[in-house]
């Protein structure tokens, strides 16, 4: 921790260049001046800006430390992308593949959105699936039954789910029993509900076309467009007033030139995607299949929203917290078990709504809709994009980019023609590996911090 | 002890003064008329051996216990404390042994934890890292390169920085530091040390709970020594030997200081 003349000293220590002999003589003069001149804290100076170099360094760091995020999901969706794409090079990169794995993700990403929250306190909702099943059985009743349309079957559904979640919040946190049981018997009651709402071997069809159209209508290509420039341009003025305000009031901001790569890699992501998905993708001749499917959009709003809620509000921050040091949380007037009944409502409001998703794929609610591997998938797409099954460490980007990697696997050994065994072997192995990273990452954090 | 007293104490008004606590759990009386007097700009140690009684009188300072009798004067107003929240209210801080932190958090982010500041609902995150520069600024805090450091990087020094700037990052008048040093090293001990006679010489009352005299003695204005509950006697550092306080922390007196009252203890 020494310092030098001409370097301005962030880390300075005089007592510590004071020992070091005659030769620092003049760097410990200096230091004591600007010591004296500005209380001798780094902080008293502006931050500066750090250099490309320094801030590849300091991501570096980062990771070494633990703290890798979503980096592995990414690279991983990377090497998956080129090997289905060296394996099946007719069918897996066609803007109708590219489109069908949009809507195949499109349920997992939001249940992992969900699932993501309760996480983030170093709880689990295993009941997340099946509550999404029922709360779809509720919509296709309502629909069905009584006659209504989407805009009270929605909401019913979504209340249906938000219901769940805060009888498993209070039975977490104001009774005390471990997620892990009170959304076990979740579980296995839901899936009675389920059954007894739609009757054993029955199967409701969804015919609402607003229903059925999140997963199988598409935006039409000229309001894609403007959606995708729109988007772009927002997240482009958003992040650099935000670095530019950074500079102005001498705050720690990232090197310019990352900034400016993280926006352009965001509007070529989502231009790509638009042009990829804009071009008609209809087999048969003379038809006109072309457009972003609606649930792409839709997710993208989720992102947006749930990104802010976790990480610009006071709720996320607490969320963290909680998620970090419950008792720190506790000791800073945080009410906790309201924090911790709030992210299992979250949660299943959102496992609701990834089953509304699913509904609208299949056009139908089944009795063991949400069941089977739903969840693990949701949560695999949320540990494999990074969110750790310790707490506190997590975001909503990360139950994107898992979600994708997960139907891409999926997706791409559907297209080889693997039987079912083979899918579920390596999803399985896939999370392991992630739950394995989470771990081990989670070793390097602690044993950085000694 | 006289318990209705104003406080009446050489070199200046308290900021803080308690007089004739008493706290008791159930049949145990762990607390037996302790005075305590927290000056503006001065250090404060209160020293003693385990059990003598100082976790329970901090927690009774932060109103985390009520005291079953005695009299809290706070800038020469008497004044009720009933919870955290009064004591907080009055610019009372305790940093705590385990420092709660979130380690998943970063600098400014702990320092505001639960008093986050915000534009609308969302938070103002610019102010808040420049309120955290200026504090740790105003701290000549030297250790800390960088505010958005997550805490799970920083060494245990570090951490009791940003513990002790949280503490006075609220304009708090008086600071309470419970054994900040115990599980320091050398160098570290020396910044923490260095930060806690900043404080004070900040214009806070700064009361310092240590096992280690040689912390005591280096940073401490005023010693307040607790034998079993009692508060033996509050001296001047420098008018004592170091010896001398061992006396007091393990036999409630040394010479004509201390507790003259012996059968006092006896009852205990």
């Amino acid at each position: 921790m020494s310092a030098t003349p001409d370097s301005p000293t962030r880390n300075g220590d005089v007592a510590a260049t004071a020992a070091k002999g005659p030769q620092d003589e003049s760097a410990r003069i200096a230091e004591l001046a600007r010591a004296t001149a500005s209380g001798g804290s780094p902080m008293a100076q502006p931050a500066e800006e750090p250099t490309f170099g320094e801030g590849i360094r300091a991501y570096i760091t980062r990771l070494k430390g633990g703290d890798i995020g979503a980096l592995p999901a990414a690279l991983g969706l990377v090497v998956l992308f080129v090997l289905f794409a060296a394996l099946r090079p007719d069918t897996f990169l066609t803007p109708i593949n590219i489109a069908n794995l949009m809507v195949q993700a499109s349920s997992i990403i939001v249940l992992a959105m969900g699932l993501t929250f309760v996480l983030l306190l170093g709880d689990i909702d295993l009941s997340a699936g099946v509550a999404g099943g029922a709360s779809a059985a509720v919509m296709a009743l309502v629909m069905n039954d009584a006659g209504l349309g989407w805009y009270l079957s929605i909401p019913a559904a979504l209340l249906t789910g938000l219901a769940f979640g805060t009888l498993i919040g209070m039975f977490v946190a104001r009774v005390g029993i471990p997620s892990f049981v009170v959304t076990l018997a979740f579980f296995l009651g839901i899936q009675g509900i389920t059954l007894w709402l739609i009757g054993e071997g029955g199967t409701i069809p969804v015919r609402d076309q607003v229903v059925v159209n999140i997963a199988n209508g598409n935006v039409p290509v000229g309001l894609g467009w403007v959606f995708a420039v729109l988007a772009a341009a927002a997240y482009a003025l958003i992040t650099l007033g935000r670095w530019n305000s950074q500079r102005r009031r001498g705050l720690n901001r990232d090197n310019f030139i990352l900034v400016v790569l993280r926006v352009v890699g965001v509007a070529v992501v989502l231009l790509g995607l638009t042009a990829v998905l804009s071009q008609n993708r209809a087999r048969v001749p003379g038809i006109e299949l072309a457009g972003v499917p609606y649930s792409v959009p839709i997710i993208g709003v989720l992102l947006v929203l749930l990104s802010i809620v976790l990480g610009r509000t006071a709720y996320g921050r607490h969320v963290y917290a909680v998620g970090g040091n419950a008792e720190a949380a506790r000791r800073a007037g945080i009410n906790v078990t309201r924090i911790r009944i709030s992210v299992f409502m979250i949660g299943s409001t959102l496992a609701a709504f990834s089953g509304i998703i699913e509904a609208s794929r299949l056009n139908s609610v089944a009795p063991g809709s949400g069941g089977g591997n739903t969840l693990l998938l949701g949560v695999g797409a949320a540990v494999i994009g990074g969110t750790s099954l310790f707490g506190g460490k997590g975001k909503v980007t990360n139950a994107v980019i898992g979600g994708l990697v997960i139907a891409t696997i999926t997706n791409g050994l559907g297209l080889m023609g693997q039987r079912a065994f083979v899918n579920f072997l390596v999803t399985g192995a896939v999370l392991l590996l992630a739950a394995a990273v989470d771990a081990i990452s989670r070793r390097r954090r602690a044993s950085a911090s000694s | 002890m006289q318990g209705t007293n104003p406080p009446t104490a050489t070199g200046g008004a308290p900021l803080l003064s308690l007089r004739g606590i008493d706290k008791s759990f159930g049949p145990v009386q762990v607390l037996h008329g302790v005075d305590l007097d927290v000056r503006a700009g001065e250090v404060t140690a209160l020293v003693g051996d385990n059990g003598a009684g100082k976790s329970t009188l901090v927690k009774c300072i932060a109103g985390i216990y009520t005291t079953d009798a005695g009299e809290y004067f706070f800038e020469g107003r008497r004044v009720q404390v009933h919870g955290p929240r009064d004591t907080a209210e009055l610019g009372i801080e305790v940093v705590y042994q385990d420092l709660a932190l979130c380690d998943n958090l970063d600098i400014v982010q702990n320092m505001f934890l639960g008093r986050e500041e915000k534009k609308g609902v969302l938070l103002d995150e610019p102010t808040m890292e420049e309120m955290a520069r200026q504090t740790l600024a105003s701290l000549s805090v030297r250790t800390v390169r960088s505010v958005r450091q997550l805490v799970s990087s920083l060494s245990g020094g570090q951490r009791q920085t940003v513990a002790i700037a949280k503490a006075v990052l609220w304009n708090s008048k008086v600071v309470l530091l419970d054994e900040p040093t115990a599980a320091l090293g050398v160098a570290q001990t020396r910044q923490v040390l260095d930060l806690v006679r900043r404080l004070a010489d900040n214009g806070l009352g700064v009361v310092l709970i240590s096992h280690n005299l040689n912390d005591v003695f280096e940073v401490a204005d005023n010693i307040t020594a607790l034998y079993l509950g009692r508060a033996a006697a509050t001296v001047r550092t420098k008018d004592v030997t170091s010896s001398q306080v061992v006396e007091l922390i393990t036999a409630g007196r040394s010479g004509d200081m201390g507790i003259i009252d012996t059968s006092a203890t006896a009852a205990v």
